[in-house]
């Protein structure tokens, strides 16, 4: 392995190549996530964008295998953890990775905790589940992440239920769950997207800043590349199932090359441009993933679209700077040719 | 909660009261009545009848003095039994309806829970398909089928239990075995099939991949995150269900020869034994409302977004 005495493979916490995740339905296979690969740091900020049915949420529920099967199967792919391929766990090491080394928050904070226990036993749970602590010491401890995430009184909110919670709180309360184990890495699901607009930007920066302070990684799922802007260093744009783009975030703003990446930053409302009162949008429906045949599945929606981009998928392209895109513009007769 | 509980129970009253009445009118208004014989009457001895039963008076008369009466907890003479009054009967079978329920409702309970779980659980595997198969029997095979199978497997065959006979009546403990079985089966096919589609639904739902995604066990899961919300649908059911199985278990009681309170049900109707039907109507009645205040209670102590005030 020339990997293991690189310098960079101490920086690489979590490494996903080539993963496929699939769903058996009457109407055929769903290839929801088809052979994406990427890479997440020690301590990076990771967006996944895409509009709603790309594969983002599969993607993230891969990596914690919590697709559900049937009908989903992670049918190809690697998914290392610090080296480790996640998807060979056995069910046990599986269960001593969840919470504790990466940990969720969903994008429905009302659904997301269980109605029927209380905040405090739901917290001290998770803390107990992966750290030896008497209960009292893990009441301490959700008080103190609670407090942390900024919910007042704390010390008394804790025993309520979760209905006695706004959504805006019960996320908070999720992040609060979520980071109390120290885990390595966050996935954030959407995490604001069903919260009030004012709301949003709090628990988008209260991630921000906890993340920074506990070293935590992130990989922010988001439709919104607005949200990806302010940030994440690195973004990979997904449509249908597969990454067609990824780069810095300054790199992907500053060069954005996928005509539909292209297509999602024009779609951002901006202050600093001024428009004639429309906003972008790129046209057409996004694909239906069911036997997909072999093509760039944008090639329906898209403005450049030639004569190759019916028939075959485009490889991927690297512009310099682990800037890389899937798009034929990008590739020259050359290399076409000799495909 | 409390003040909640005082203000069901008195609610309780004024229900009760329409049942009663409209219970009272509707069955007047039936044909016949309880002296039409095949053979008709002599006139005479019609009218000395009718006489002493004062159904001669203007019927809101009737209702006034019945009410009246059933106020003070009198549910007055049978039209049909001479020996006693309706009161007697009563008193006489309904224990003997409720404990044969009460525990043909455990027996459903228990049986139904479990293995609802475990075909949930056990989703498409050979545990699932057979007891839904159970359920499917107990669902679509009457108890009058379900009975005499049982006596002729377990008393004829086996020599287990009698075929028939009441321990109340003398006759051992060992004659209830078989009709609380019998009765049990209907309920426990429909709490199976509701444990296994509500327990499915829950192990779907949010939180529990948020319990998932925390690491916790399978068996924790189940036990801790999703037992109480795939209960209340059960709960809701039982409710009505038990209050059926005390009054309705007609079958069972005939087939098993258990003297019960469901028998009346059928007699009475057939007799037009005005006191005794509305006297069934009023024992179902108080049983049921009963019943629906408790399972309010019952679901409001598992889940936590209910409140009463
Ligand atoms: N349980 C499932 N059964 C069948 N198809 C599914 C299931 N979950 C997701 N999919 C399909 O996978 C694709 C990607 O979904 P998802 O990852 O949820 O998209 P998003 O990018 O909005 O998070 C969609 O086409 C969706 O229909
Ligand atoms: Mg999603």
């Amino acid at each position: 392995m020339t990997n293991a005495t690189s310098p960079d493979t101490y920086k690489r916490l979590l490494e996903v190549k080539g993963l496929q995740t699939y769903f058996k339905t009457d109407a055929g296979i769903v290839k929801a996530v088809d052979g994406i690969s990427f890479t997440l740091n020690k301590g990076e900020t990771l967006g996944i964008v895409g509009e709603s049915g790309s594969g983002k949420s599969v993607t993230n529920l891969s990596i914690m295998r919590l697709i559900p099967s049937p009908p989903g199967k992670i049918v190809g792919g690697e998914v290392l953890f610090e080296g480790k391929d996640i998807l060979k766990l056995s069910e046990s090491e599986l269960r001593h990775l969840r919470g504790n080394d990466i940990s969720m928050i969903f994008q429905d904070p009302m659904t997301s905790l269980n109605p029927f226990l209380r905040i405090s036993t739901q917290m001290i749970e998770t803390i107990r589940l992966h750290k030896t602590m008497s209960r009292k010491e893990a009441l301490a401890k959700s008080i103190e992440m609670l407090k942390l995430v900024g919910i007042p009184a704390a010390e008394e909110r804790i025993h309520s239920y979760p209905h006695q919670f706004s959504g805006g709180m019960r996320q908070r309360v999720m992040i609060a769950m979520a980071l109390s184990c120290e885990a390595k890495i966050l996935i954030a699901d959407e995490p604001t997207t069903a919260l009030d607009v004012t709301i949003q930007a709090q628990i988008l920066e209260l991630i921000q800043e906890l993340s920074k302070k506990l070293d935590t990684a992130v990989i922010l799922i988001t439709h919104d590349l607005g949200v990806v802007a302010g940030m994440c260093d690195t973004v990979c744009v997904m449509y249908a199932g597969k990454i067609v783009e990824k780069a810095k975030t300054d790199d992907l703003y500053a060069k954005p090359s996928h005509p539909y990446t292209f297509g999602l930053i024009q779609s951002v409302p901006r202050l600093d441009k001024a428009h004639d009162g429309k906003l972008f949008s790129i046209e057409g429906q996004p694909p239906n993933v069911i036997d997909l045949p072999p093509c760039c599945p944008f090639h329906p929606r898209c403005h450049k679209a030639m004569d190759i981009c019916r028939t075959k998928y485009p490889p991927t392209k690297d512009l310099g700077n682990g800037h890389e895109v899937s798009c034929w513009l990008f590739i020259d007769e050359k290399e076409h040719s000799h495909e | 909660m409390t003040k909640y509980i005082i203000r069901r129970l008195l609610g309780i009253i004024p229900t009760l009261l329409v049942i009663i009445t409209i219970s009272f009118f509707i069955i007047r208004v039936a044909p016949g009545g309880p002296f039409d014989g095949e053979r008709a009457l002599p006139e005479v001895v019609k009218r000395n009848i009718e006489a002493k039963y004062h159904m001669n008076d203007p019927l809101i008369v009737q209702y006034g003095r019945y009410m009246f009466d059933v106020l003070r907890g009198d549910l007055g003479p049978s039209y049909r039994y001479k020996d006693h009054d309706v009161n007697f009967y009563i008193f006489q079978s309904l224990p003997n309806s409720m404990i044969l329920g009460a525990i043909a409702i455990s027996l459903s309970i228990i049986f139904g829970i479990t293995s609802g779980m475990l075909a949930a659980v056990k989703q498409n595997t050979w545990v699932d398909y057979l007891s839904m198969a159970l359920a499917v029997v107990g669902i679509s095979v009457p108890l009058f089928v379900i009975g005499p199978v049982l006596q002729y497997i377990f008393a004829m065959r086996l020599g287990w239990f009698p075929t028939s006979g009441w321990f109340r009546s003398g006759d051992g403990w060992k004659t209830i075995v078989l009709p609380a079985l019998t009765l049990a089966f209907a309920d426990f096919a429909t709490i199976a099939r509701l444990t296994r589609s509500s327990m499915l639904e829950t192990l779907r739902s949010d939180y529990i991949r948020t319990a998932k995604a925390k690491g916790m066990k399978p068996s924790a899961i189940i036990f801790k995150h999703s037992m109480k919300g795939a209960m209340l649908p059960i709960v809701s059911y039982l409710g009505p269900a038990f209050a059926g199985i005390i009054t309705g278990s007609v079958v069972v009681e005939t087939v098993f020869r258990i003297p019960g309170l469901g028998r009346f049900f059928v007699q009475s109707s057939f007799n037009r034994d005005y006191t005794l039907i509305v006297g069934v109507v009023i024992v179902y009645s108080v049983i049921l409302v009963i019943m629906n205040f408790l399972v309010d209670i019952v679901y409001s102590l598992l889940d936590p977004r209910i409140t009463y005030k």
